[in-house]
């Protein structure tokens, strides 16, 4: 395996002269004998955000851990920026660093420079005033906005976000979508959002990408005028698209959900052509059943 | 509770399981509702608004004086057995016997002489080992060499009976200030080192794996993540090692002494002072809680990050 860090002058190319912010070829990881990645395919252009979508235990973690440096086992030819950060599914701040000083763990630069970009990073986030709190006082959402504010603050060209959202309630989601959206229009990073939220992919993403049988089983953009609406059509049908490469059957499911349940769903929020199907705000809860 | 207390009448009941049948033909979901039996409903107990006290006190005073009203009983009943002659002085001396030695102790010298040999001996053995304690742990914690040429050996020796190595260090030491330090040293260094290197060898890898993604050199690393994150741990090893100094002081100053607490009572015992005898004990006492409420001090301060502190 091969990880080129791009060097200072083009850091926002991974493999330089290509243009890419991520070039992975034939990235193929064994556990034992059993092969989670069977030789994945991935570019990502800069400033493209990109959704990985797969069930669980589909490899889509592995993938983004190799793309992070993390895993020394994988092989293939993986070329990805030296400035990346990643955001884990749990916000993990070290709980004995104040807040400010997690976001900039590690930052080069002098201390006062580093506590200067910090508390720019925490202002974006909207996290002003908590810079000197302990992070266990912090609810779920104010954690994962620090976790946030310490990928943004190392000006990542690479930004991998592993199912950040995951842990999150259905509100604070909602916020928690619009403030990524928003610090992608600022800062233009790549990004790779490791999902199993269909409806997250498709509302964030410029492309979304289906890990199936360890390798990419659907590439495809994500055509949506924004702002996305989870009515639209065009959403609608490339959540069906997508459900279905993830093997989900929403005809099915939704008569299987309804069975289940007495009340009948309180809303829809789209020209539906089922009329049994319920609503699709928590596809991840249904494929679960 | 009836029913109709409850705005639940059979007939409206009925007329609802009809209507979840006239949905159920349109497709809508239902379910047989089971027959809505009313329950009991009982009050749980609640505040008057007046959450500190619970309502039910008319004086709070505060919790460390509280506390001490069954000391304070228990000293007024002693005292009481020795004036009314239950307590011979040559068994146990009364309070007030006690409180008359230890201002005599205190002024002819004795006691204030003794209290440093001994603190001396406690500081002397927990200076020495809790460094020795937590450089073996952080060897064995960090490295994985370390490890194996550590921890099976400690883990091994943690088990022999501290005060049975006397006969050999007495051997090896003489019978002078060394080998009493020596034997705190040994007692410190375990606790130190066994909850250091557990916390450690604990700590979430997924803190490592953070200090790897922000680009902690290793020595940043052991300074910004292993450090802090072990510390609860070898606080809790602080307290016992504490602890462990007074018991093996009181040990090795009654054993071979010229000096100090222990040495004071040996001699008492000799005179039946029972009065000597319990101003040691009070002092030892009275050294240990200080010695615990600085290491609590230190663990308020040090850990003021972890909730509820």
């Amino acid at each position: 395996m091969s990880v080129l860090a791009g060097a200072p002058a083009n850091r926002d190319l991974g493999a330089p002269g290509t243009g890419l912010a991520v070039s992975a070829r034939g990235v193929v990881r064994t556990f034992g004998d059993r092969a989670v990645l069977r030789g994945v395919d991935v570019e990502l252009r800069p400033g493209e955000f990109v959704a990985l979508l797969g069930r669980s235990g589909s490899g889509k973690t592995t993938f983004l851990r190799a793309l992070a440096g993390l895993d020394r086992q994988v092989e293939g030819d993986i070329f990805v920026p030296a400035a990346r950060s990643v955001v884990f599914q749990d916000p993990r701040l070290l709980p004995w660093a104040t807040v400010l000083d997690n976001v900039v763990l590690g930052l080069a630069g002098g201390r006062r420079a580093a506590a200067a970009a910090g508390r720019a990073a925490l202002a974006e986030v909207g996290l002003t005033g908590h810079e000197d709190d302990w992070p266990k006082t912090l609810s779920g959402g104010e954690a994962q906005r620090a976790a946030l504010a310490r990928a943004l603050v190392r000006q990542p060209a690479l930004l991998l976000l592993d199912e950040p959202f995951g842990a999150l309630d259905a509100l604070t989601r909602i916020r928690m979508h619009a403030l990524v959206q928003q610090l992608h229009a600022h800062h233009a990073p790549a990004v790779l959002l490791v999902t199993h939220d269909v409806d997250e992919a498709i509302l964030l993403a410029d492309r979304a990408l289906v890990l199936t049988d360890g390798a990419i089983s659907l590439d495809v953009r994500v055509e949506v005028a924004s702002p996305r609406l989870r009515r639209d059509p065009a959403f609608v049908d490339l959540r069906s698209r997508l459900l279905a490469e993830l093997g989900v059957d929403e005809a099915a499911e939704g008569a299987r959900a309804l069975d289940g349940q007495a009340s009948p769903p309180t809303h829809r929020d789209a020209p539906d052509p089922s009329p049994d199907r319920p609503s699709t705000d928590h596809p991840r809860t249904r494929s679960s059943r | 509770m009836s029913d109709q207390a409850l705005g639940f009448d059979v007939a409206s009941r009925r007329t609802g399981r009809d209507r979840a049948h006239a949905r159920q033909a349109i497709g809508a979901p239902t379910s047989p509702a089971p027959a809505l039996a009313s329950p009991t409903l009982t009050r749980l107990p609640t505040g008057h608004g007046d959450a500190k006290t619970g309502g039910r006190r008319r004086f709070a005073a505060p919790r460390g004086l509280e506390r001490l009203v069954g000391v304070v009983l228990l000293i007024a009943l002693w005292q009481i057995a020795a004036d009314v002659g239950w307590l011979r002085s040559d068994i146990l001396a009364g309070p007030s016997v006690v409180v008359t030695a230890g201002a005599d102790l205190w002024r002819n010298g004795t006691l204030p002489h003794s209290l440093v040999a001994s603190v001396t001996r406690v500081a002397w053995g927990l200076g020495i080992g809790v460094p020795v304690g937590t450089v073996l742990a952080l060897a064995s914690g960090l490295s994985r060499t370390g490890d194996d040429l550590i921890d099976a050996n400690v883990q091994m020796l943690r088990f022999v009976p501290i005060i049975a190595l006397q006969p050999l260090l007495i051997v090896w030491l003489g019978v002078g200030e060394t080998v009493k330090i020596t034997m705190i040293v040994i007692g410190v260094a375990f606790p130190i080192y066994v909850n250091t290197s557990t916390a450690i060898k604990t700590l979430d890898p997924g803190y490592r794996e953070l200090g790897e993604v922000v680009g902690l050199n290793r020595r940043q690393l052991v300074r910004r993540v292993v450090l802090p994150g072990a510390l609860p741990g070898f606080l809790v090893g602080l307290r016992l090692a504490a602890a462990i100094a007074w018991l093996l002081l009181v040990f090795a100053e009654t054993i071979n002494a010229t000096s100090g607490i222990g040495f004071m009572m040996a001699r008492a015992q000799v005179f039946f002072q029972t009065d000597v005898i319990v101003v040691g004990l009070v002092t030892y006492a009275v050294l240990g809680l200080l010695t615990d409420g600085t290491v609590r001090f230190l663990e308020r301060r040090l850990l003021r990050w972890q909730p509820g502190r």
